[in-house]
């Protein structure tokens, strides 16, 4: 949706002119107060001593990271060295919603690009077939997929009745349901802004470049895909971000076995670890490179308004 | 903004009026109390009751640390649990004459160490943490805690085993025969290895899904809180509780009269009616674990007071979890996090 | 022209239909094993409405019932204010020409689509243990409210953006007020774009679990944190039952949102 985001080329109506500030101040207060000025107190807290079986006491110290980043063995007194647990965490979450990403991408494009190609009568029913699911209750479309792919669940069940396998398969509770969860979550978050620029393109393009006798998956290459880039790369920022700090889908498809971010700050909060001021770190970490992504891409389409 | 603010007032009317009349909010362990129970509860004594669920002791901790002491009347912690939440200051106390009750509770579950003379809580029921095996997926022996720590080949990746550091590493400590809250380096790098070696072969933390797990098939075996297992085999699982050879865990759940509860006195009535011996053996019926109220037995259901996972051989060892130190528990929890990673 | 048709590539039918197949069947398979007449719910045992019976009649029924009243109370509230202020953000964004901090303001208003929900979530958190604020119906409300503001600027924006100020300017030159010419304007000509700012405003509050999770108190559930809840200990017969209507509800409200949207289109 953020492909096609309105709102960023304001329009240069004066009508209420003056009134602006006015008209903004209830959004400033609330996410402002609500949520900027808690972003910025986690970042203060990153910095705080944990107190023991959580809380924090307010002392400043750079514990948080240096247990974020230094590992000093077991008991805290050997020399220091890279820590890769947390980073390795951090690794193991984007490299997952990487191929969430792009396993969405592999089934999203063709998908925008055949809606999008559909008579305008049929269009919008096709949309509309996509956008249901994009507003189904997330943790009900993981419970799904948790239910259907259990030992005993149906797709094992299908499965063994068709003679497929003969034992049924252990799908739940590995890397690769939580694998399949992103991407079922937030396939739809890739259809939408790829279809938005599909739909935009300009088909005397295609007909431009056959003329030059390219066949159509040069043209795709070559023509489509730069075309329609910016709708892909909203696309895949949709989905890659969300995926990043995923919760629900670790946890029930995951069987809680392994950490991704999202359960690695929760456990710190909700959990045994009850270390406030590491949690608070780690969603820093999380916030700086998300935040990261976003700059890039904002300054990467910059360049191409010129 | 008039909207606005029209708006908020009603959403905040419609969170205050709940609190109006008399309440209690009990904080508890999930599937532990009977609906039933609760609803005689409030009929009898005119009052709202409203209940949050938890699964391990240390979830209870963080949640009340985060901002919910002051919230909740009643918790139920586990015997180790109520120590570390009395030197937290977070327990309130009463004297046995506001509690008519008082006098049902079995003298051995008085003077109890984690609260001597009982001022903060009562005795809500007690059992032991060990493990069930599906004797259609495992035909071995079943005595030993290596099932789950060096698992046969028959139950490697079908292990599920309790989401909560105190149990699971008690469990494990007692296999490896290290004791509790050793600050022993070369003990602690052994159960850190014992159970770092161990994860390959288990398919899951939960503590909730225990139950669910043996009873769909998912797991094979799987760490298991007594009474939750004789549920689970009331359910259709075919497994066997199991009582290994090197030890398991005793517990004993109470109910703790929570420092700032909102309502003292609904607190204490609800206390006071656990200790009722028809309600006691009504949560017993229903958990299936042991009360520690006197008077119980005429209400049991035959079942459930003769089931194996309740009457344990006479050789059976239990110990309770301890308490460790600060300096000695941020070493468990290191292991703990390490594993989980 | 006797040529290929440029819009066609070899699969890409396929695909698109295992893409639906891939979005639907879960919820499907859901939907019809939530009529299983078994216990077991893996095995078919005919055709029964008893789950829905249990939903509404069951032991959990009340705390099913009270976490349902409160998410809608917590979506209605939290939409309708939400609504407000981003209608009024997007008049200063659209209407009222140039200002300092214009920028700024967009980038604020996006802020909550841009910051992880967990990130939000314990931040949130943090941020009400630390002021002392008690967590309960107030603070989900709050929290819901702040992210439910961009989805609901988002078609709301759009929309003014595609309504010419011609009428405004027309009304202000006969002596209308600014007022005015926004009340009897320019609102009726976005109340598409702002109906179905609401429906999605009001979706994404029903669907939140991890902030709720976070910044519920003590004994308040809405339905995702109760269906959490009980899908933790496996997931039973009645929670298809409660996915069922859950689905049901929004497929209604999308359904809603995108006959409305069609509406004003058409009317334009």
């Amino acid at each position: 949706m953020a492909g096609a985001a309105p709102g960023g080329g304001a329009s240069r109506s004066e009508v209420y002119r003056g009134s602006g500030p006015r008209l903004l101040l209830p959004a400033w207060i609330f996410i402002g107060v609500f949520l900027l000025l808690p972003v910025i107190l986690m970042a203060v807290y990153s910095f705080l001593t944990k107190e023991f079986r959580g809380g924090v006491i307010w002392e400043f110290t750079f514990a948080a990271y240096d247990q974020f980043f230094l590992n000093r063995g077991l008991f805290g007194d050997e020399p220091p060295t890279i820590e890769w647990t947390y980073l390795g965490i951090f690794w193991r979450s984007i490299w997952q919603a990487g191929l969430a990403t792009f396993f969405c991408l592999l089934i999203g494009f063709p998908t925008a690009w055949y809606v999008a190609t559909r008579p305008v009568s049929t269009r919008s029913v096709w949309l509309f077939l996509i956008t249901i699911p994009y507003w189904v209750n997330l943790l009900i479309r993981t419970v799904s997929m948790k239910f259907l792919l259990r030992d005993t669940g149906p797709l094992n069940e299908f499965l063994m009745w068709t003679g497929v396998i003969a034992e049924p398969l252990s799908l739940i509770n590995t890397n690769f349901a939580v694998q399949v969860g992103l991407f079922y979550s937030y396939l739809p978050f890739m259809v939408l802004p790829i279809y938005a620029a599909v739909e935009r393109y300009d088909f005397a393009l295609s007909e431009a470049a056959a003329d030059l006798y390219c066949d159509s998956w040069t043209t795709l290459r070559l023509v489509i895909l730069p075309a329609v880039k910016p709708g892909i790369v909203a696309g895949c920022i949709l989905v890659f971000v969300p995926s990043l700090g995923a919760f629900l889908a670790p946890d029930l498809l995951g069987g809680a076995k392994t950490f991704m971010i999202g359960s690695l700050i929760e456990e710190q909060f909700k959990g045994a670890a009850g270390n406030w001021p590491f949690g608070a770190a780690a969603a820093m970490i999380l916030l700086t490179v998300v935040m990261g992504v976003l700059l890039i891409h904002a300054r990467a389409q910059m360049r191409e308004d010129g | 903004m008039k909207t606005l603010l029209t708006t908020s007032a009603l959403a905040l009317t419609l969170a205050t009026a709940a609190a109006a009349e008399g309440e209690l909010k009990i904080y508890h362990w999930f599937e532990y109390i009977p609906q039933e129970l609760l609803d005689k509860f409030a009929e009898e004594y005119d009052v709202t009751v409203t209940m949050d669920t938890f699964d391990s002791n240390e979830a209870l901790l963080a949640t009340l640390k985060a901002g919910k002491l002051g919230e909740y009347d009643v918790a139920v912690p586990g015997d180790y649990m109520v120590k570390i939440m009395a030197d937290e200051g977070m327990l309130d106390t009463f004297t046995p004459d506001e509690m008519p009750n008082f006098d049902n509770i079995e003298d051995q579950w008085v003077d109890v160490e984690f609260d001597p003379g009982r001022k903060s809580t009562i005795p809500y029921q007690w059992g032991s943490t060990s493990f069930s095996v599906n004797t259609e997926a495992y035909d071995g022996p079943l005595d030993s805690l290596s099932l789950i720590f060096e698992p046969p080949e028959e139950l490697k990746g079908k292990i599920n085993v309790l989401d909560t550091s105190g149990e699971t590493l008690t469990l494990a400590s007692l296999y490896a025969g290290i004791p509790q809250c050793t600050s022993d380096r070369e003990q602690l790098k052994a159960l850190n290895a014992l159970v770092q070696g161990a994860k390959p072969a288990w398919a899951s933390f939960g503590s909730d899904v225990a139950k669910d797990v043996l009873v769909s098939g998912d797991a094979a075996a799987g760490m298991i809180w007594s009474g939750f297992s004789a549920k689970a085999r009331a359910e259709g699982a075919p497994i066997e509780y199991v009582f290994p050879k090197e030890g398991m865990i005793v517990w004993m759940d109470n109910v703790a009269l929570l420092k700032d509860a909102p309502n003292r006195d609904n607190a204490l009535k609800f206390m006071n009616f656990l200790l009722e011996p028809e309600n006691a053996a009504a949560v017993t019926n229903y958990a299936q674990y042991t009360a520690g109220v006197e008077g119980v037995a005429e209400f049991l259901e035959p079942e459930v007071a003769n089931s194996p996972e309740s009457n344990p051989p006479a050789d059976a060892k239990g110990v309770f979890v301890q308490a460790c130190p600060e300096e000695v528990q941020v070493l468990y929890d290191a292991i703990w996090t390490n594993l989980k990673k | 022209m006797a040529k290929t048709d440029l819009r066609r590539f070899a699969g890409f039918r396929v695909t698109t239909w295992l893409c639906l197949l891939v979005l639907y069947a879960p919820l499907v398979i859901v939907a019809v094993y939530s009529f299983n007449a078994s216990t077991s719910i893996t095995r078919w045992g005919g055709f029964s409405l008893k789950w829905y019976v249990d939903v509404f009649t069951g032991p959990e029924a009340p705390r099913f019932r009270d976490a349902a009243i409160n998410s809608f109370v917590i979506a209605i509230a939290a939409a309708t204010c939400a609504t407000i202020i981003a209608t009024a953000a997007a008049v200063a964004m659209n209407r009222t020409g140039r200002f300092r901090g214009k920028m700024a303001s967009l980038a604020l208003i996006n802020l909550p689509l841009m910051v992880p929900e967990i990130v939000t979530a314990v931040a949130s958190l943090i941020f009400f243990i630390t002021i002392g604020f008690k967590t309960g119906l107030m603070t989900i409300f709050v929290a819901h409210l702040v992210f439910c503001i961009p989805f609901a600027y988002l078609p709301i924006a759009a929309r003014m953006q595609s309504v010419p100020d011609m009428y405004e300017q027309a009304a202000m030159d006969l002596y209308a007020t600014p007022w005015e010419a926004f009340r009897l304007v320019l609102l009726p000509l976005m109340i598409p774009g702002i109906l179905s700012g609401f429906l999605l405003a009001f979706i994404i509050s029903l669907d939140d679990f991890l902030i709720t999770n976070f910044v519920k108190g003590a004994g308040i559930e809405t339905l995702p944190t109760a269906i959490f809840g009980s899908v933790k200990q496996g997931i039973k017969p009645n929670i298809m039952a409660i996915s069922t209507l859950l689905l049901g509800v929004s497929v209604v409200l999308v359904t809603l949102s995108w006959v409305i949207g069609r509406a004003g289109q058409s009317r334009n």
